[in-house]
């Protein structure tokens, strides 16, 4: 019975500090890619594309959503790449997925439509 | 026969505790008044001898944020923005006003960091990693300060030492993660650094409103 009540003791402290929660997002390369991108000495925008591509794809499989700036950090390399509608299309769909950054994607598609790089 | 078992339970409460232990705790009226929704890190002024700080560090600090349930402003976007307007150093970037930033970026929260302690340094017998990085956490429509803190991750910390459950399942998780990524040590231990900064954690920031813990803190 003693045993019991400390036991439980024990597991009830324990269950409510060990546990790990699931991450909201799937991360794996996304944040080494940023590194990447702001060295600039290494890979470049095309070779960081693939890589965030094959990413996008291996979250859709596994059902977890891509992080707040992944779709819009796509777009950005898109435009070094002069892949302007491409680079459109990831900012409409950091919008969608977030719609918090609105008012800065708004500013970005409006630049882009008025030519401005 | 009950004052034994009552001793057992303190025993075990406190062993179990000491993991969870707190200091004393933050003050987060502002923070619980202003609940910011999203965050605007601005690129980090760098007092370490490596230039590879300010985006070691930048390029990290998505993760904790979002997690904990914010939207991270895209952070090579911003700088890009910033670069575009003639700003091309962290000082420059962190002396724009509230008011800018808001207008430009429509973000609630500005994070500004700064990093004190980032790179290796080697001594006859031994050498060590380390990045301290502090932040304030500022609301763009108030101009409360929110949050205030630092951080610090080192290669001298014992390996496998006890980081208080939770962090330490998260932040274990993470290093071999990054470790088959990074390309210097550094960087490694700017990620950890980050993640113990801006984590969710006892007075650290509250989770934001994307985290399922939002306001049970």
């Amino acid at each position: 019975m003693r045993a019991g009540i400390v036991a439980l003791a024990v597991i009830a402290i324990l269950a409510g500090c060990a546990q790990a929660p699931k991450r909201l997002y799937y991360w794996e390369g996304f944040q080494a890619q940023l590194y990447e991108h702001f060295k600039g000495d290494v890979s470049g925008p095309e070779q960081q594309l693939l890589v965030l591509e094959e990413q996008s794809q291996k979250a859709r499989a596994a059902n977890a959503a891509s992080p707040p700036g992944f779709q819009a950090h796509l777009a950005l390399l898109c435009l070094l790449a002069g892949r302007d509608d491409e680079a459109r299309t990831h900012l409409e769909a950091e919008k969608a997925n977030f719609p918090e950054s609105s008012q800065y994607m708004d500013f970005l598609l409006k630049r882009m439509s008025q030519g401005k790089p | 026969m009950a004052r034994f078992a009552l001793r057992c339970f303190a025993l075990a409460t406190v062993l179990g505790l000491g993991a969870c232990a707190a200091p004393s705790p933050y003050d987060y009226s502002a923070f619980k008044r202003d609940r910011p929704v999203s965050m605007l890190v601005l690129p980090p002024l760098n007092e370490s001898p490596d230039v590879a700080a300010t985006y070691g560090v930048l390029s990290q600090v998505t993760l904790p944020l979002a997690e904990a349930g914010y939207y991270v402003v895209p952070v090579a976007l911003m700088d890009e923005t910033f670069r575009q307007n003639g700003l091309n150093n962290a000082a420059e970037i962190q002396d724009v006003s509230a008011q800018k930033l808001r207008e430009i970026f429509g973000a609630d929260a500005a994070v500004y960091i700064k990093v004190k302690k980032y790179g290796s340094s080697y001594a006859v017998v031994s050498s060590e990693t380390r990045v301290t990085i502090e932040a304030r956490i500022v609301d763009l429509r108030s101009g409360d300060l929110l949050w205030q803190g630092s951080a610090t991750a080192s290669s001298s910390e014992a390996q496998g030492s006890n980081q208080g459950g939770l962090l330490g399942l998260l932040v274990q998780a993470i290093v071999s993660q990054i470790a088959s990524s990074a390309t210097d040590a550094s960087f490694k231990y700017a990620g950890l650094a980050s993640q113990r900064l801006l984590y969710a954690r006892k007075n650290g920031i509250l989770y934001g409103p994307r985290s399922p813990n939002y306001q049970k803190d």
